[in-house]
């Protein structure tokens, strides 16, 4: 489903960075640990698209991202890949619903208000539908992100670092809510980390 | 999309009201002077009723057109009937048209016209109810006096001297007779009379004060100026109304009063008008103020070089009301220009704060931007989104500018009609506002241009990583 072959990547030409060839099924759940600095981010971003390899490349499903171009890489990405950050942002001028319903416009999809209040719901944020985003918590900005990546029923789930920010409690609601959501969608999640305390929850595991 | 440039606009209030109120001040000013240019060359215009020539005393042509013309300023002094009564004949072979005015007094702002039905004829107006004026100290008032003043037939009212009201008013009731429909052009502000009554009143006051009066009014010319004062002073009206009688009636026995025309079609008008002009060219002992005429060809080479003959050869000047009004609408042209430009360079201003607004909206939204971008936004959506932005900025600030503008022109119309006598419309738009819009909105899409460059060119990868 996700897989990577020879993937390089260098910033300005200069010392370049070689990742693992990855092959993830479809459906399967991977844990991405590694060190702060050794790359993950940039190998996220390589995975999603957002950063072209300098060499090897990308596959997700059958089809070859880097052989895409510009403007059809960012439909099908909106379409195919969900991206979670490190830090949930949002578009600030919508309201929690109206991002979900952007992220469906620019994909391509007509807005499904009740798939959104559903997905939020399941999200138990059912009830901030209708908030400014600025006005959510932390561990609440994170499900809310979590819904905007699923909100297309992706087949491929990044997710970068989803759980710095929060404490624990929040960590295992945040990651148990991404792994079970994931699955009603059977889409591939990967979980990029050096976060310790998810190291228990992924039986599969890929070190960087 | 739209929705989504309204709301990111909306959210941050302050920017887009700076934004928007400097757009709208700069539109406005524009559609502003557009409307008042337009609208007072269409007043000049309409008012100019295919006058070819003004003649009258010698002064200033342009105070002369605005005087008998426009009834704004003073006249620049009186001419003898024995001077003009040759352009006042029916049969003059030039002139198809001419309209004796006798000027010189009004009533609470508004000029009491000594003429004939000639000017009825030369504005297109029609009595709305009573009468034409027959007699002296009879009057027929324009539409707007009537509603202003709240005139009725049978009212009486004491003229004043000069054009502002509390100079010392006239002695002599007027009565009006009739009232006229509203003709859209400077006959609806005037009170028509007999030439006599002017001469009346001013007879009267003469003999009242027992000496001649030494105004230094240029009205007063009409007796200071020249040495045929004392038959003015001497002479009754009524004896006046007489000679005429005699001269070109042939009614035989000899009435004072005149009986008002039972008829309005234009020939029957027409008839009494070239009557009334045969009238006041036989007291020729009497002034008027000056005389409205129009050729009977516009392409006749002698009609043409008329102006000049007069101005050269005689004591009258004659001036063309199209050139003179020409002129002062070049020379408040300039001014025009000028606030036009600023009104521009306002826009300008307005635009570049479009721009600031928009470009350091853009510093605080990088990631919202990268974020769409991973939401399956191409490039070209954030442009899009950008330059949506800026047009509609751009659109509301136009429409708010126009709206602006016509309250103003709403305003200024209520100001201009007390004090001018001018009315304005502030319902007219013109196409000149039209190409304004195109104008806004590329002063809108301009303004976004670089800014949603900026956006399209934004480098996801990194922003999310700083992010």
């Amino acid at each position: 489903m996700l897989t990577t072959s020879n993937l390089q990547y260098s910033y300005d030409g200069k010392s370049s960075l070689r990742f693992p060839d990855i092959q993830c099924g479809k459906g399967e759940h991977w844990l991405l640990l590694g060190q702060s600095g050794c790359g993950k981010t940039t190998l996220l971003h390589l995975l999603g698209g957002l950063l072209t390899p300098g060499q090897g490349s990308v596959v997700v499903g059958d089809t070859a991202i880097n052989s895409l171009t510009t403007s059809e890489l960012d439909k099908f990405r909106g379409k195919k890949i969900g991206i979670i950050f490190q830090t949930p942002h949002f578009v600030r001028s919508l309201k929690v619903g109206e991002n979900l319903a952007l992220a469906q416009q620019l994909a391509g999809i007509t807005p499904n208000p009740q798939h959104i209040a559903t997905l939020l719901g399941r999200l138990g944020l059912g009830h901030k539908i209708n908030a400014k985003t600025d006005a959510l918590s932390q561990g609440e900005r994170q499900r809310a992100a979590i819904a905007r990546a699923l909100v297309n029923k992706p087949e491929v789930i990044l997710a970068d670092e989803p759980t710095s920010a929060l404490d624990d409690h929040n960590t295992s609601e945040v990651i148990r809510l991404l792994v079970e959501t994931a699955k009603e969608v059977d889409a591939t999640l990967l979980v990029v980390t050096h976060d310790g305390r998810l190291k228990e929850k992924f039986a599969k595991q890929i070190m960087l | 999309m739209l929705k989504l440039s309204w709301k990111n606009l909306v959210n941050k209030p302050l920017n887009m009201a700076l934004s928007l109120i400097l757009f709208a001040l700069g539109v406005g000013l524009i559609s502003l002077l557009l409307n008042l240019n337009h609208q007072i060359e269409e007043r000049f215009n309409k008012n100019l009723a295919g006058v070819d020539l003004v003649l009258g005393a010698k002064g200033s042509p342009l105070q002369m057109i605005l005087c008998a013309m426009y009834h704004v300023d003073n006249p620049t002094g009186n001419i003898p009937v024995e001077k003009a009564k040759a352009f006042l004949n029916p049969k003059h072979p030039l002139l198809k048209q001419a309209v004796p005015l006798s000027l010189g007094d009004s009533y609470r702002n508004y000029r009491i016209v000594g003429t004939t039905y000639d000017i009825l004829q030369l504005y297109n107006a029609s009595l709305a109810e009573g009468n034409l004026w027959a007699n002296p100290m009879e009057a027929t008032v324009g539409a707007d006096v009537a509603e202003a003043l709240h005139l009725h037939i049978g009212d009486t009212f004491k003229s004043s001297h000069g054009l502002v009201e509390g100079i010392e008013e006239h002695e002599h009731d007027f009565k009006v007779v009739g009232i006229l429909k509203p003709a859209g052009s400077v006959i609806d502000q005037l009170i028509l009379t007999p030439s006599e009554s002017i001469w009346e009143s001013h007879a009267h006051a003469e003999s009242a004060d027992g000496e001649v009066r030494t105004d230094s009014s240029a009205v007063d010319r009409q007796q200071g100026g020249h040495p045929d004062e004392e038959r003015i002073g001497t002479d009754s009206a009524s004896a006046a109304v007489h000679e005429g009688h005699d001269h070109n009636h042939d009614h035989g026995d000899h009435v004072h009063t005149k009986v008002a025309p039972t008829k309005y079609d234009s020939l029957t008008i027409s008839q009494l008008a070239e009557q009334q002009r045969l009238e006041l060219m036989a007291q020729t002992d009497k002034d008027i103020t000056a005389i409205l005429v129009r050729f009977r060809s516009r392409t006749n080479i002698q009609a043409l070089n008329m102006g000049r003959n007069i101005n050269e050869n005689t004591d009258l000047m004659a001036a063309s009301p199209p050139i003179e009004i020409a002129r002062l609408q070049t020379n408040l042209g300039l001014g025009a220009d000028v606030l036009k430009a600023l009104a521009w360079v306002i826009v300008v201003v307005s635009g570049l704060s479009i721009f600031i607004s928009l470009y350091s909206s853009l510093r605080d939204r990088r990631y919202e931007l990268a974020l769409m971008r991973v939401m399956g936004g191409s490039r070209g959506t954030l442009f899009q989104l950008i330059i949506t932005e800026g047009l509609l900025l751009a659109a509301m600030g136009y429409v708010l500018g126009i709206l602006l503008s016509h309250l103003g022109m709403a305003i200024l119309a209520g100001f201009m009609k007390n004090t001018y006598r001018y009315s304005f419309s502030g319902t007219q738009f013109l196409p000149e506002e039209g190409w304004l819009l195109l104008g806004a909105l590329a002063v809108g899409f301009v303004a976004a241009l670089i800014p949603a460059l900026q956006a399209r060119r934004t480098d996801i990868s990194e922003t999310l990583a700083n992010g």
